[in-house]
């Protein structure tokens, strides 16, 4: 049974796409990753999908309601967790639970037993009474998991989930995460623009500039590469490729000065390239496919090169100028 | 509707946990009122002597200075709208199944009922005052400053509804709502003073609200003396075209500007994303 089903969904702001006809479907208890570089569209999917921000065309149905005229029932099917913290920071921690669960109408011989059980689970039980001000980082992403799902909500969403956390408070936030999924039948759809944490979800979808530009599960995605990724550096790179082409009738493609190119088997390549290869080498490496390789190869452009790019940035805020003259 | 009612309990009630939580806050919104009442009443209450016969001017001015203290605790609570959306609480609240106007209504009887409180604090100043409190008086009061109160906190929330820093909202507050409050009657009679400040005052919907806690305070003797020695010049009772308005007429027009409020608030937050 699909919980999400999305045909079509678009929003524009003026002149800008934001989200250009993305359909998908979830199934239940599925974990479901947008992957993709910030300003790709990740957010304003998730918030039309939690009925924060209308869609401009298309429809999308939560737990079988409908985002757009049905909004008070999937707000009750949904629990969130969002990019920026929405604690309120002078209350404690168990206040901040309770004022969640009278929200969501949560039955009163349940409330009490629920609020103890979600603080145990994030493990913040000890902390209980202490105002949220006073938390770290991970902490408040904790409970603010806790709080999504107070409610039992179907769909679990989680916008960057792990964003500004340390190496080892998001291992801790991904053990919960699959803890949840083996304990109930909670589907969670989260959004990343991590290779690493995109690889814990049952499927992927790789979206950019609006579009979902491929969707299966990781490691599909990463065999459609075609197996090894070889990542090489020369003297000249043009001369180098136009020797992998000729010899090895391949398709390298050069990116920041490295040459990558995908071969079946990439161990039992290197002797050969090795062996016979004319043009002088500065590095040479091989290693399994990720998700990069991926989203490198469908874009020609690395994720990372994305994060915060100032020639991208400047390339948004030249767009938003010109829409405001144009007017 | 349902959602409406637990949205506006549930909003109200952290409103109030937060404000038993800044005692700094509960102190500061006396201060303010406090200090007029002194300064002024110890200041003038000599020079200006009895307004009208048994009425000294801090008699007067008292049960202004309480309607003060209600107008301007009901007009900060859009503060905390303004401080839950830089903080990013709104969210929290925006995406819960409560609906948009059970928000608005939350915020104002979250608002009014610390206003009311606070309002009814002051009331301890009284006997000091040379100012009779009868539990009916305070039983007719409390009715009223929650009408008040929670008229306002409409109009802080409609303001709060498109601020997006507390500078801005404190900006707002000082060059509309504070000329609001002092144009409102509480330091002056309306019906005798200078004809272009008692236009002003007459158009400004919290003037009737002051009014009627000045009249309920006053009583009707003084009322009905001052009108008539007053001939439309009265200390109490806002006369406007000829007619002197009672505490019902007062009390309808800011249960009217309250509706609009209210109205203009919850429409005003439904249309933002």
């Amino acid at each position: 049974m699909n919980i999400i089903e999305v045909d079509e969904l678009s929003r524009k702001y003026g002149q800008l796409v934001a989200v250009d006809k993305v359909s998908f479907n979830v199934a239940e208890g599925e974990i479901y990753g947008f992957l993709g570089p910030n300003g790709a569209g990740k957010t304003t999917t998730i918030n039309m999908l939690c009925t924060l921000l209308s869609p401009t065309g298309g429809k999308a149905m939560v737990n079988g309601f409908d985002i757009a005229k049905q909004r008070s029932d999937v707000r009750r099917s949904i629990g969130l967790v969002f990019q920026e913290p929405t604690l309120d920071e002078y209350l404690t921690a168990e206040q901040n639970l309770r004022f969640h669960a009278y929200a969501y109408k949560i039955p009163k011989d349940v409330r009490g037993k629920r609020i103890d059980e979600l603080l145990e689970l994030v493990q913040l039980s000890d902390r209980r009474k202490s105002a949220v001000r006073t938390f770290s980082g991970g902490m408040k992403r904790r409970l603010e998991i806790a709080r999504g799902l107070l409610h039992s909500p179907r769909v679990l969403f989680l916008d960057e989930p792990t964003l500004g956390l340390d190496p080892q408070t998001r291992h801790t936030i991904w053990d919960y995460i699959r803890a949840l999924r083996k304990q109930s039948n909670l589907t969670i759809f989260l959004t990343t623009h991590y290779m690493d944490e995109a690889e814990n979800c049952d499927r992927i979808g790789i979206i950019d500039r609006g579009h979902i530009i491929a969707l299966d599960t990781p490691d599909r995605l990463k065999d459609a590469l075609g197996g090894d990724v070889i990542t090489l550096k020369a003297q000249n790179n043009e001369a180098a490729a136009a020797e992998l082409k000729e010899k090895f009738g391949l398709s390298p493609s050069i990116q920041n000065g490295m040459i990558t190119l995908s071969v079946p088997q990439g161990e039992k390549f290197l002797p050969r390239l090795v062996g016979s290869f004319q043009s002088p080498l500065l590095s040479l490496g091989v290693h399994r496919p990720t998700l990069d390789d991926v989203f490198l190869k469908l874009t020609g452009r690395a994720i990372r090169e994305e994060e915060g790019g100032f020639k991208e940035q400047m390339k948004t805020m030249m767009q938003a100028m010109r829409m405001r003259h144009g007017r | 509707m349902e959602d409406v009612l637990r949205g506006m309990w549930v909003i109200s009630y952290r409103e109030l946990l937060r404000f038993i939580q800044e005692r700094s806050r509960m102190l500061s919104s006396f201060a303010m009122p406090l200090l007029f009442l002194v300064i002024f009443g110890a200041g003038f209450n000599r020079i200006i002597g009895a307004l009208t016969p048994g009425v000294d001017f801090i008699q007067f001015m008292y049960p202004g200075i309480i309607a003060m203290t209600v107008l301007m605790n009901s007009v900060m609570s859009g503060l905390s709208v303004v401080w839950d959306r830089e903080f990013g609480f709104l969210k929290e609240i925006l995406v819960a199944p409560i609906g948009r106007s059970g928000i608005v209504l939350g915020k104002a009887a979250g608002g009014a009922a610390v206003a009311v409180g606070q309002g009814i604090v002051m009331l301890i100043l009284a006997p000091f005052l040379g100012v009779s409190l009868t539990p009916l008086l305070v039983a007719q009061l409390v009715p009223v400053l929650i009408v008040i109160s929670v008229s306002l906190s409409g109009l802080g929330v409609l303001v709060a509804s498109r601020m997006r820093s507390q500078q801005g909202f404190q900006i707002i507050v000082q060059i509309i709502i504070f000329p609001l409050i002092f144009l409102s009657g509480v330091f002056f009679p309306v019906n005798s003073v200078p004809a272009w400040l008692e236009v002003i005052s007459k158009l400004n919907p919290l003037t009737y609200g002051v009014d009627t806690i000045r009249q309920l305070f006053l009583g009707k003797e003084i009322a009905a003396m001052s009108a008539a020695a007053g001939q439309g010049k009265g200390i109490i009772g806002v006369t406007v075209l000829g007619h002197t308005m009672t505490i019902l007429e007062d009390v309808l027009i800011v249960v009217v500007f309250g509706a609009v409020m209210l109205s203009l608030a919850a429409w005003s937050f439904s249309r933002q994303e």
